[in-house]
């Protein structure tokens, strides 16, 4: 393995295709007599259609039809038939099912026509009549009916521990506070769109924005009732999803329904309005009592929150398993309430539960230590866990005291002044603030394929997707690694449900699942080749076994003398092979669950306060990252740098307000729902500490997806706070919560 | 009751569609003659009629910046405007950046500098940069950051962007 593949910061292997525009994402993949559909959406929260007439829409010529409720073909009926990979429990929505209206912009219609232009223009001419009944969309005033889910589909709550009351009772110094967090939605560059198209023969192929195409064939055929031999799922390029295509979006139903029935392909494309008609991060509220001894011990902590969904849904997310993961505490106590309201099921968004619950976390946190009078960094140190106290497990690794270390000393943390408003520049007031944070570092179960030729070129594939992670680039590496291949001797394919079954991209676990199928199924293409190679007379390699041999440069050869070597291309030669092919499934290792498997990050965080104007400059961000091995420092750092920048939507700029007298968001565009801009954006150092992992994967890799955002947003707070005196506990902080 | 009939009249007549205008394009450096009905954008002529889907659609109202292209040397949104408006006109996408087979130094600026992630906003980013350096405002780094901010990157790519601007202006200097 002298290729040394892992490691380098190569640069991605599809680059050249998204540089030149010939990468083609969902909506672009055109076929003759492609019709288009445009979605028209409910102008009331809650209630029934009354009437729907699409006379006039049909009038237009060029129109082929309008599918609603009242004319659409038959399909499933019950829940289960709906369920997705991603479904939490309930009843899941089905698009165009009956008239009741169950949130806003729910889809009503859909117009299908010859030309984008006519069917855009035919969908204003449905005309909707409602029997409007009163919606509940207010989080604040439903919070008095929140409930307890009779199943989470996060992780449970931990059990308390000790006794947290008396301990609080007790404590020296108190924080006991509240602070909340905004609805945010996803809003990738490309919008969700299907291209679904029918042929002759009953097949079905579909171009779907997914975060694994097994999800879309998945729903697709349970949904319809069709065989999974007939519909083939192809997502070749997705243009950022970060949760939104966890799930199949509405898009993907219509687009298919269209086409059953027209028996022609149709594509349907949501506009970025309808982008917030779907999934989004749940909108929480959270209580902290945090108590800690005069010198800096916690001592308890109890965390209550709440959150929303949907009527018909119970969606949760990881708030409240942070506390135990991240701070050593005898005493603590959990609790996570759900809000039922008229609006559409919550979905994962980029480090789901974690950038909420971490926010609140580091900011609680942040106000005890300055009650205490202490560096909030020596806070975290002195109240370090070597344990998951959840669940009593010790750590596989944890090397956040070294991020601590080397994170303090790029930014220049000692020379920080402790009081509030003591540090300026000008007019500007400048603030400085720490947090840090975790992500889980899972493995699932996937399979992945690989064929050997006798050229030398190796083609790998499984059904994973690359949502602009770099999953293409990282596999290419593992599997050129693994066979001592020249980088571009390797092919990786993916999003395509003709390949080897992998789970959703999500969870920041796609380098540790399908990584070690890729490691694996090289793996035993070597061993072949060893076989092959000593099924040869005279072979140089006839008594060597697998840990003898190394792969290099298209050759086998002896560890012990390299010039016993012979090239795979001889070794099939000789063998009479056109090609060796491998498959395998990889799955997680039963050591694993005897460990906690988590990345850590810390960040430091600078920013300048206008004093007049209330306006915030993030100008420096240093974040380091414990998060195992880092297969490619080059995708790698992007993606922290990324996730930094959403920390920075999280903190200043990102809220979906919802209008209760309509309810329905009414910011449902990127002018008035501000993500960060260039602009916005300045110094950010990413740093990867050492860290060796024997558990979490044979990779030693942990996902870095979403690691690199749950720090980012409470060390701006913090910074905030530091730079004005003022703590704000209800996100974003907009300047006029500054003034 | 006499609306009630107007409407139902109304609704019997198919609408007639708005007729089709001649405009004639060079786009990446091909004359083309199209017959364009007066409604459909200059992105949508690119994507849907010319199947030059390098030019993405992010919003529709100008307010992302991915389907910048090039519109007689000047970056725009092609989401903004209508197609039979610009007869005349040249328009270069981001299919006709790379000149037999060899890719424009901002692409390749993309592709060292890491400047993507998912790939959506880059042909927008990428033509952007183009217009950007031949406008000849941007001077500082803040210059940059402000004139880049029509184009939104949501994996956050921002400071690798901005590398391959810097880079960008100093070897257009150099020429």
């Amino acid at each position: 393995m002298s290729t040394n593949q892992i490691g380098k910061p190569t640069n991605r292997v599809d680059g050249r295709a998204k540089v030149t525009g010939e990468a083609k994402y969902a909506a672009e993949f055109h076929v003759p007599d492609l019709a288009h559909g445009v979605v028209v959406n409910s102008a009331i929260a809650k209630g029934k259609i009354k009437k729907i007439d699409t006379s006039k829409a049909m009038a237009v010529e060029g129109v082929f039809k309008v599918i609603t409720h009242e004319n659409r073909k038959d399909y499933a009926c019950y829940d289960k038939d709906f369920k997705d990979m991603d479904a939490p429990p309930g009843s899941p929505f089905r698009p165009l099912y009956n008239g009741n209206i169950l949130f806003n912009m729910q889809p009503v219609a859909l117009v299908v026509a010859e030309t984008l232009e006519l069917a855009r223009y035919a969908a204003t001419l449905v005309e909707v009549a409602y029997e409007e009944e009163a919606h509940e969309t207010d989080f604040e005033a439903n919070r008095g009916e929140a409930y307890v889910p009779e199943k989470y589909n996060s992780t449970t709550p931990p059990k308390p521990w000790g006794n947290p009351e008396e301990a609080l009772a007790k404590a020296d110094v108190k924080v006991e506070v509240e602070y909340a967090h905004p609805t945010e939605h996803h809003n990738p560059m490309e919008m969700h769109a299907t291209v679904a198209v029918w042929e002759e023969n009953g097949k079905l192929t579909v171009y779907d924005k997914i975060q694994g195409v097994e999800n879309t064939l998945q729903y697709i055929t349970s949904s319809f009732g069709l065989p999974k031999e007939k519909v083939h799922v192809l997502s070749p390029f997705v243009g950022g999803a970060f949760g939104s295509g966890l799930r199949p979006q509405y898009q993907s139903f219509l687009a298919v329904l269209a086409a059953l029935e027209l028996k022609r392909p149709v594509r349907v494309m949501l506009t970025r309005p309808q982008m917030f008609s779907f999934g989004h991060r749940p909108r929480t509220t959270q209580r902290f009592a945090l108590g800690a001894s005069k010198d800096g011990k916690l001592e308890a902590l109890i965390q209550d929150v709440f959150a929303e969904t949907s009527t018909f849904e119970d969606y949760s997310e990881d708030v409240v398993i942070w506390p135990g993961l991240l701070y050593k505490c005898d005493n603590m106590k959990f609790s996570h309430k759900l809000v039922a309201l008229d609006e559409y099921t919550p979905l994962d968004m980029r480090a789901p539960g974690g950038t909420t619950g971490i926010f609140a976390l580091e900011s609680a946190v942040d106000e005890l230590a300055y009650k205490l009078g202490m560096d909030p960094l020596v806070f975290r140190l002195k109240n370090y866990t070597d344990k998951d106290q959840n669940n009593d497990l010790p750590f596989s690794s944890k090397e956040l005291r070294a991020c601590y270390i080397q994170g303090a000393e790029k930014f220049g943390w000692e020379q920080r002044s402790k009081e509030p408003r003591s540090m300026r520049n000008g007019h500007q007031l400048v603030g400085w603030g720490v947090a840090h944070g975790a992500w889980e570092a899972q493995q699932a179960k996937a399979s992945a394929k690989a064929v050997l030729t006798t050229d030398g070129k190796l083609t790998i594939s499984s059904a994973t997707a690359d949502i602009g992670t770099g999953t293409y680039t990282v596999m290419t590496q593992i599997a050129a690694e693994t066979l001592g291949l020249p980088l571009e001797d390797v092919t990786f394919k993916l999003g395509d449900t003709s390949l080897p079954f992998a789970p959703l991209e999500g969870g920041s676990k796609t380098v540790s699942t399908v990584g070690s199928a890729v490691k694996k199924v090289c793996e035993k293409i070597g061993e072949k080749l060893l076989r092959l190679a000593q099924q040869q007379a005279n072979s140089p390699l006839k008594d060597a076994e697998l840990k003898d041999v190394t792969f290099t440069d298209g050759r086998l050869h002896l560890k012990s003398d390299t010039a016993k070597a012979v090239s795979f291309k001889e070794i099939m030669q000789l063998g009479q092979r056109e090609q060796l092919e491998e498959e395998v499934s990889s799955k997680p290792s039963e050591e694993q669950k005897k460990f906690a498997r988590f990345a850590h990050s810390v960040a430091f965080v600078e920013v300048k306060v206008d004093e007049d104007l209330g306006a915030i400059q993030v100008s420096r961000i240093v974040t380091a990252i414990a998060g195992g091995r880092i297969i490619n420092p080059k995708t790698a750092k992007s993606q922290i740098m990324g996730a930094a920048v959403w920390g920075i939507g999280v903190a200043l700029e990102e809220e979906s307000v919802m209008d209760n007298n309509y309810g329905r968001f009414m910011n449902h565009d990127l002018e008035k729902y501000h993500v960060p801009v260039n602009a916005d954006v300045h110094d950010i150092d990413v740093i990867f500490v050492e860290e060796q992992d024997t558990i979490v994967n044979a990779l030693g890799a942990k996902g870095l997806g979403e690691i690199g955002i749950v720090s980012i947003a409470p060390a701006i707070v913090n910074a905030v706070f530091h730079a004005t005196g003022k703590r704000i506990r209800h996100l974003p902080i907009k300047l006029d919560k500054l003034l | 009751m006499k609306d009630k009939l107007e409407k139902e009249k109304e609704a019997a007549q198919p609408r007639a569609l708005p007729p089709k205008q001649t405009v004639t394009l060079t786009i990446n450096g091909t004359e083309r003659q199209l017959e364009l009905e007066p409604w459909v954008s200059l992105l949508d002529m690119l994507r849907e009629q010319l199947h030059l889907t390098g030019t993405k659609v992010g919003c529709n109202h100008g307010q992302c910046g991915a389907c910048t292209i090039l519109l007689d040397g000047k970056r725009i949104n092609s989401c903004l405007t209508l197609a039979v408006m610009h007869d005349g006109a040249e328009i270069t996408t981001i299919e006709g950046l790379a000149k037999d087979g060899e890719l424009h130094p901002v692409q390749q600026g993309f592709i060292v500098h890491d400047a993507f992630q998912c790939g959506y906003c880059t042909p927008g980013q990428i033509c952007s940069v183009v217009g950007l350096v031949s406008e000849g405002k941007a001077r500082t780094l803040d210059d940059i950051r402000d004139l880049m901010s029509g184009n939104i990157c949501r994996c956050g790519a921002y400071n690798n962007i901005v590398k391959v601007v810097q880079e960008e202006l100093e070897r257009s200097k150099a020429q």
